[in-house]
Formats: C-alpha cells, sequence, structure tokens
C-alpha cells in the first residue's frame, strides 16, 4: 500500500504551477504598484522643480518674490538641526539599547519598558512637538531654538533607535560573547571590542532611517513655533531657525502657482539631502560589514 | 608546575606562585565539594565530589543533559551567565573557593581558559584574534604580541599553517583550523586549565585526529577538562574519566579502570553503548 501515488502526484501538477505562478504575478504587481507610485510622485516634481532649480536658489534667502525665493536658511537650519539630533538620538539610544540587552535583569519590568519603547515609536509625530514644546520650549526655557527643535525631534525617533540598536545587538552571536567573556573581558571590554563594531551596521541602518525621518518632519517644529520667514543664518544652537520641510509646507500653501514650483524645487533639495545622508550611511556599514 | 608558563607574567600572577605551592601539595587543581546547581527549578547538578588532578586530561562523559556541559561550565562560572542559575557548595581552585565573593571572575576566568563546542572566532584577524585576550589584559606592546600570538599559534599546531595568512580574517580558514585558532587563542592569555567543551562535535575525523594529539601535547604544560560525547575519545585521551547521569557523578576513576573495569552497573552499561 502506497501512500504517494505518483501518476495523481504527475496529474495534479499542472495546477500546483499553476497557483505558484498567481502568486509570483501577484507579489510582482504590488513591488510595481508602489514602484509607480514613487515614480509619478518623482517625475511630477522633478518636472515642476527642475525649472526653478539653480544655483541662486541654494544660496537665496525667502522671498515673497516666486523667482527670488531661495532655501538657504531652510537647508543650513535643516543641517543644523541634524547636528543637535544626531548625536542626541543615537548617543541616548544605542545607550538604552545596550542597557536593556546587556545590564538590565531580565524581567517584568525590562520587559515593560520594552514593550512601551516599541509603542512609543507609533505615537504620533504632533504629540511629541506637544511635548517638546511644554519641556523644552517653555519649562526649560530654550525658546524656538534649534536645541528645543533638536531635543523634540530627538525624542520622537529614539524609540526607532532603541528597537533597531536592540535588535542589531540581540543578532551578535551569543558564542562572540562567551568566547570573549571566557578569556576574562569585563563586559565593557566585551561590548567594545566584540559586541559594538559587529552590531555597528544594524545601528546605523536604523539610525540614519530615524534620521530620515526627523529631517523630513513637520508637525513638531510647527507646535514648537520655528518660523518660515527668516532673513539669517543660526549662528548657534540657541538661535531660532528654520527647517527645509517647514520652508516646502509654507511655499506649497501659497495661492501664487509659481511657489508650487518653487516648492517641488525644495522637494527635490530635501531628497537630494536624504540620498546623500543614506550613502553615508550604505559606505559606513560596507565598511563595518562582516560575516559571522 | 608554574615553570611551565611560558612567557613573563610575573605581575599577572604574582599571588598565584603561592597559590601553586600551596596546591602541589594535594596535587589538585581543582576540588568540588557538595555542589549542587539549579537551573530555576530544575536541579541540574547533584551534591558533585571531585578533585581534578593537575597536568591531566580528564574526560567528563555522560548522556545529553546529564550535567557534564554545566558542570564545565561552573569551573570558570560561565554558567552564571544564564540567568536563573543557583549554585551551593564550594568549588576549590588552588584552594580557594571560587564563588567567594571577592574573587573576581574575571580574574579566575584569566587562570582558565575555554574552548567551546562550535569554533567561535572573532570576525577579526586570525592575529586579533589571538592577540585579544592580551591585549584586554593590558598587554600593548607591538613586540611582546607578536611574541604571544606566534607562541600560542605554535602551541596550538597551527602557526605553519596561518603564519603567511596572519591578517586574514579568522572565519576564512576551515572549520578544523579555526577550532585551533581558538585553542590557541585560550593559551595566549596563558591559562592554568583549559576547559574544552566538546571541542570536535563540530569537525571532521582528520580534524578531530589533530585536535586529540594537540590535547596530549597540551597536557605536559596545561591540566585540561575536557567533556565529551565520544566515549572512543575519552579512552583515547583522557587520564581520567568522569561519568555523569542526571546530574550526578555515577563513577570517577582512572580512565583504564571506567572502560576496563566499571564498578557502578550504569557506567558499564553506558560505555557498552547500551543506552545514551
Amino acid at each position: 500500500m502506497r501512500y504517494i501515488e505518483h501518476d495523481t502526484v504527475v496529474r495534479r501538477m499542472n495546477g500546483r504551477m499553476v497557483v505558484n505562478t498567481i502568486f509570483k504575478s501577484l507579489f510582482l504587481l504590488a513591488t510595481l504598484a508602489a514602484l509607480m507610485a514613487l515614480v509619478i510622485l518623482m517625475y511630477q516634481i522633478v518636472t515642476q522643480g527642475i525649472s526653478h532649480l539653480s544655483f541662486s536658489f541654494l544660496t537665496n534667502f525667502a522671498s515673497r518674490f516666486p523667482d527670488q525665493a531661495g532655501i538657504k536658511a531652510a537647508l543650513i537650519g535643516s543641517i543644523w538641526l541634524m547636528a543637535v539630533v544626531a548625536p542626541t538620538s543615537i548617543i541616548l539610544g544605542v545607550g538604552s539599547a545596550l542597557y536593556l540587552e546587556e545590564y538590565a535583569k531580565q524581567n517584568r519590568i525590562t520587559t515593560f519598558i520594552r514593550m512601551n519603547i516599541s509603542n512609543l515609536a507609533g505615537v504620533p509625530s504632533i504629540v511629541f512637538g506637544l511635548l517638546g514644546l511644554t519641556i523644552f520650549v517653555r519649562a526649560l526655557a530654550l525658546g524656538n531654538s534649534i536645541l528645543a527643535a533638536g531635543f523634540t525631534m530627538s525624542l520622537l525617533i529614539l524609540p526607532v533607535i532603541i528597537v533597531a540598536s536592540q535588535e542589531a545587538i540581540r543578532s551578535v552571536p551569543g558564542e562572540l560573547r562567551d568566547a570573549s567573556y571566557g578569556m576574562g573581558a569585563t563586559k565593557w571590554q566585551t561590548i567594545t571590542k566584540i559586541i559594538l563594531p559587529a552590531a555597528i551596521p544594524g545601528i546605523l541602518t536604523g539610525s540614519i532611517l530615524a534620521l530620515s525621518r526627523a529631517i523630513g518632519e513637520t508637525a513638531p517644529l510647527i507646535v514648537i513655533g520655528v518660523p518660515v520667514i527668516i532673513q539669517f543664518l543660526p549662528a548657534g544652537v540657541m538661535d531660532t531657525f528654520t527647517a527645509l520641510p517647514m520652508q516646502i509646507y509654507d511655499w506649497s500653501s501659497r495661492p501664487q502657482p509659481e511657489f508650487q514650483q518653487v516648492a517641488a524645487a525644495g522637494i527635490i533639495v530635501l531628497m537630494v539631502v536624504l540620498l546623500l545622508m543614506n550613502s553615508v550611511a550604505v559606505i559606513i556599514r560596507n565598511k563595518f560589514e562582516k560575516r559571522y | 608546575m608554574s615553570t611551565t608558563h611560558v612567557l613573563d607574567q610575573k605581575s599577572k600572577t604574582a599571588g598565584y606562585e603561592a597559590d601553586g605551592s600551596l596546591a602541589s601539595a594535594t596535587n589538585s587543581v581543582y576540588e568540588t565539594r557538595q555542589l549542587n546547581l539549579w537551573y530555576g527549578a530544575n536541579h541540574a547538578l547533584k551534591n558533585i565530589e571531585l578533585d581534578i588532578k593537575e597536568n591531566e586530561v580528564t574526560a567528563i562523559i555522560g548522556p545529553s543533559g546529564c550535567g557534564k556541559s554545566t558542570y564545565l561550565k561552573t569551573l570558570n562560572r560561565m554558567v552564571e551567565l544564564v540567568p536563573s542559575v543557583k549554585t551551593s557548595g564550594q568549588i576549590l581552585y588552588r584552594g580557594r573557593n571560587i564563588f567567594d565573593g571577592d574573587y573576581g571572575v574575571e580574574e579566575l576566568r584569566t587562570r582558565v581558559g575555554m574552548v567551546f563546542q562550535k569554533p567561535n572566532p572573532f570576525p577579526k584577524s586570525i592575529y586579533d584574534n589571538i592577540a585579544y585576550g592580551p591585549r584586554i589584559h593590558g598587554i600593548k606592546n607591538k613586540k611582546i604580541l607578536d611574541e604571544i600570538v606566534e607562541k600560542s599559534l605554535r602551541g596550538a599546531a597551527i602557526w605553519d599553517e596561518v603564519k603567511d595568512r596572519l591578517t586574514e580574517n579568522a572565519y576564512s580558514i576551515s572549520g578544523g583550523q579555526q577550532q585551533r585558532i581558538c585553542i590557541a587563542r585560550a593559551l595566549a592569555i596563558e591559562p592554568d586549565v583549559i576547559l574544552m567543551d566538546e571541542p570536535t562535535s563540530a569537525l571532521d575525523p582528520i580534524s578531530t585526529l589533530k585536535i586529540e594529539e594537540l590535547v596530549q601535547e597540551l597536557k605536559k604544560d596545561y591540566s585540561i577538562i575536557i567533556v565529551t560525547h565520544n566515549m572512543q575519545q575519552a579512552a583515547r585521551i583522557s587520564d581520567r574519566t568522569a561519568f555523569f547521569l542526571n546530574g550526578e557523578v555515577i563513577e570517577y576513576d582512572k580512565t583504564d579502570t571506567i572502560f576496563s573495569n566499571p564498578t557502578d552497573k550504569r557506567t558499564e552499561d553506558y560505555i557498552s553503548g547500551r543506552f545514551g
């Protein structure tokens, strides 16, 4: 008595192959749909904005006249903002992840903390804006400065960085820790010499994704009261500033149709900045990537 | 015994000389007294009494889950990396209880090296793998490091195979070579005891043979405790054998005696392959 009738298997093979092909096509379609949306978006923005894109667009301040409007203040402001957000969020995020993964006892409290960090990643950005307004702008009297906005943005992306870093740290094989501890290394030596070098690609990927989110966020900046029209460059972190998404938001809400082109040009600049950030991440990641 | 330590480590082992001479009277590196260990509610080691002799190969055999690896990992307190582990009793290493509050695990582990079941080199160059131990213990001088690396690789009988590729990633060599790199890495901290947790279970027969020959070489200078699933291996390379079953030591004697004339019926059943 055989359970597998090979004739039947052959007869049913066609049906199985059809189902196989159907699902392959479905998944391809899903990918194409996403890709199409992206291509249409890019096409619209590039065709609208390319005419306004010039060197003077990068070097001019904002203006009432669309043909004179430039993005200098916003571009420099966003760079300042990132200069505060990147170190603050990465140091706090990686530190928290290291504590939770390597030092903290695995009990109900740490599980609770972990769960809440994941939940925080889903909190709307406007809520973080309100938090920043209460704590940094008002209570700590930082005003609508780069520092206040930077700290608010850091809070916003901190959960993402912590979760990504935790994953990266957890994925370092336990055997490597064993080998290090087995030779009498302290926890700190094991972290700096073994765990962090192995986890850095993952940590960087998560951090850059989070920073990309921070550079494109508008809502928290609006709540904090970051101005749009600024005719000077910030000289320090306590100065007020404006950022790329604020500037783009302002241009796109103006009635003159020419400003739509200016907004599109601004979006191109923002996307180029994002692309640059991601390339830096890829370069650093490739440099550190090592196989186990 | 301390003369076997190849490099100048006066600073590192100042207290060790005294310990060593103290221990030579009993000739035991480890004396285990009434050791009990629990993983949570699971009583994994029960009233272990075991003396490990110096400059011998001690094999620990027994079926899966009998506690042999747990016991080995208790000897350098690596077992404590598992949360919820509790111990009672004493393990005297050269006369000093390793569970004493003032006995740092880092200190213990510089004297007790470990080789793991799966080759686990660091994702670094061969050189950096060997130099890792000396470096974490504060040796920065390049010349001394070079010397330690060569000495350790020679000690693990792999120098000739890798001497021209020290800067290559340790993952670029075969599994058997990786395991000898791991042994060399353990030798680089100039330990007194080497713990081996089924060091050949992931290796092919030829690599296994090389490691077994190496163990015979190493016991001149080190005391070796090896956990193995392979009874022929225990018979081939060890001087003494302990048979573990369900967290207890059933029998511990000279390897010849254990394999030719065991006193306990269960030992006989196990070594003759009737269970396990």
